[in-house]
């Protein structure tokens, strides 16, 4: 479990990118649970997705790169599709909230 | 049905190509010439699903938007983690939906703000106006609705333009 | 510096682990469907950063295959349930 001797360029802004990111996920879980409505839950999660997801893929990029005494990109790939697809679900869910809504309003009225 | 005959899309298949060889991590002179011929059998077959080339006109206007997106993100990351955690004082935090009258009209460019505005916390695309002038967004601390429009169309919508129009 | 290093990412590891948990939370107490929906998301994604710490602290790349293939299917999971919820059909005809 010990990775041996990693140079510095790599510990020092990886232990910063790891504690901001693991922060950073676990506020937006935190937020999923305390936010009132539905439509502000929404907001949350995205600080993990976008930032906290974004610091370990870098960490994890310079570790590796650091490990194999190569630049090793693969990490990209991820963080690509992440970026791609977090919107695709939000939009979808966001709509389906309003739509869902809607109906609710009309049937009790 | 035949289809018309045109030059493979350049940024498509480059990414493909590129993202081939990145999930291998070779730089391999067979790999290279498997990756491009991947890249163009793969947009061509699927070429009928995408109608609608898009026209790239100033690539110089990406990079300074991709900065700004990202110093935008982590930011608004910040203030939405202050608010989920109680850290504004007393004052009252007001969520709601806001409409943007929208000047950009290709499709491209449109979704290219949906990834922007979606990916920045604090601020969701619900959905466009069936005329299209209009979008509304769902944003989480409503103070200002008038400077979130400014901030919109100033900082997304006008590189976005440029861009894509 | 290494050891500082190791505990920032054992710390990285307990805060996802801690936030698939809050989300669970929010997963089985709902109210709405789309709720369970947006917490599977943050499930799937924490996981997924998750297992991208283990490749982090073993210094091994075979864990990112497998965090590439949660991301995958954690997208179309959610889409389709998402698109579930919008229509009450996954793919329309």
């Amino acid at each position: 479990m010990t990775t041996p001797g990693l140079p510095l360029w790599v510990t020092v802004p990886g232990t910063l990118l790891l504690v901001a990111g693991g922060l950073l996920a676990m506020i937006g879980a935190l937020g999923l649970v305390r936010l009132r409505d539905f439509p502000s839950r929404m907001h949350a999660p995205t600080i993990g997705t976008t930032l906290g997801s974004g610091c370990v893929l870098v960490t994890s990029m310079l570790v590796s790169s650091a490990m194999l005494g190569r630049p090793v990109a693969h990490e990209l790939l991820i963080t690509l599709f992440v970026v791609v697809t977090a919107p695709i679900t939000a939009m979808l869910l966001m709509r389906a909230a309003v739509y869902r809504d809607a109906i609710r309003k009309r049937s009790r009225r | 049905m035949k289809k018309p005959s045109s030059s493979p899309p350049p940024v498509l298949t480059t990414a493909l190509a590129a993202s081939w060889l990145l999930l291998n991590q070779t730089l391999a002179l067979g790999q290279i010439a498997f990756a491009a011929l991947l890249a163009l059998a793969l947009a061509r077959t699927t070429s009928a699903l995408r109608p609608l080339r898009p026209r790239l006109r100033r690539m110089r206007t990406v990079p300074g938007l991709l900065l700004m997106v990202l110093t935008d993100i982590t930011r608004s990351s910040f203030n939405v983690a202050r608010i989920v955690l109680g850290l504004v004082g007393n004052r009252p935090v007001h969520a709601g939906f806001l409409d943007i009258p929208l000047e950009l009209r290709d499709p491209h460019g449109l979704a290219a703000l949906a990834t922007i505005i979606t990916a920045t916390p604090g601020t969701v695309w619900v959905g466009l106006a069936p005329d299209g002038h209009s979008l509304t967004l769902h944003v989480l601390d409503l103070r200002d609705g008038i400077g979130w429009i400014h901030l919109i169309k100033t900082r997304y919508e006008q590189p976005l333009i440029r861009i894509f129009e | 510096m290494n050891a500082i290093f190791q505990g920032a990412a054992w710390f990285a590891s307990l805060c996802f682990a801690l936030a698939i948990l809050l989300a669970l939370v929010r997963l089985l107490r709902g109210p709405a469907a789309q709720d369970r929906v947006l917490a599977f998301d943050a499930i799937y994604m924490n996981g997924m950063l998750t297992l991208l710490m283990l490749g982090i602290r073993s210094g091994s790349l075979v864990y990112f295959g497998t965090a590439l293939l949660i991301a995958l299917f954690g997208f179309v999971g959610t889409v389709a349930l998402a698109k579930f919820l919008l229509r009450g059909e996954v793919i329309e005809p």
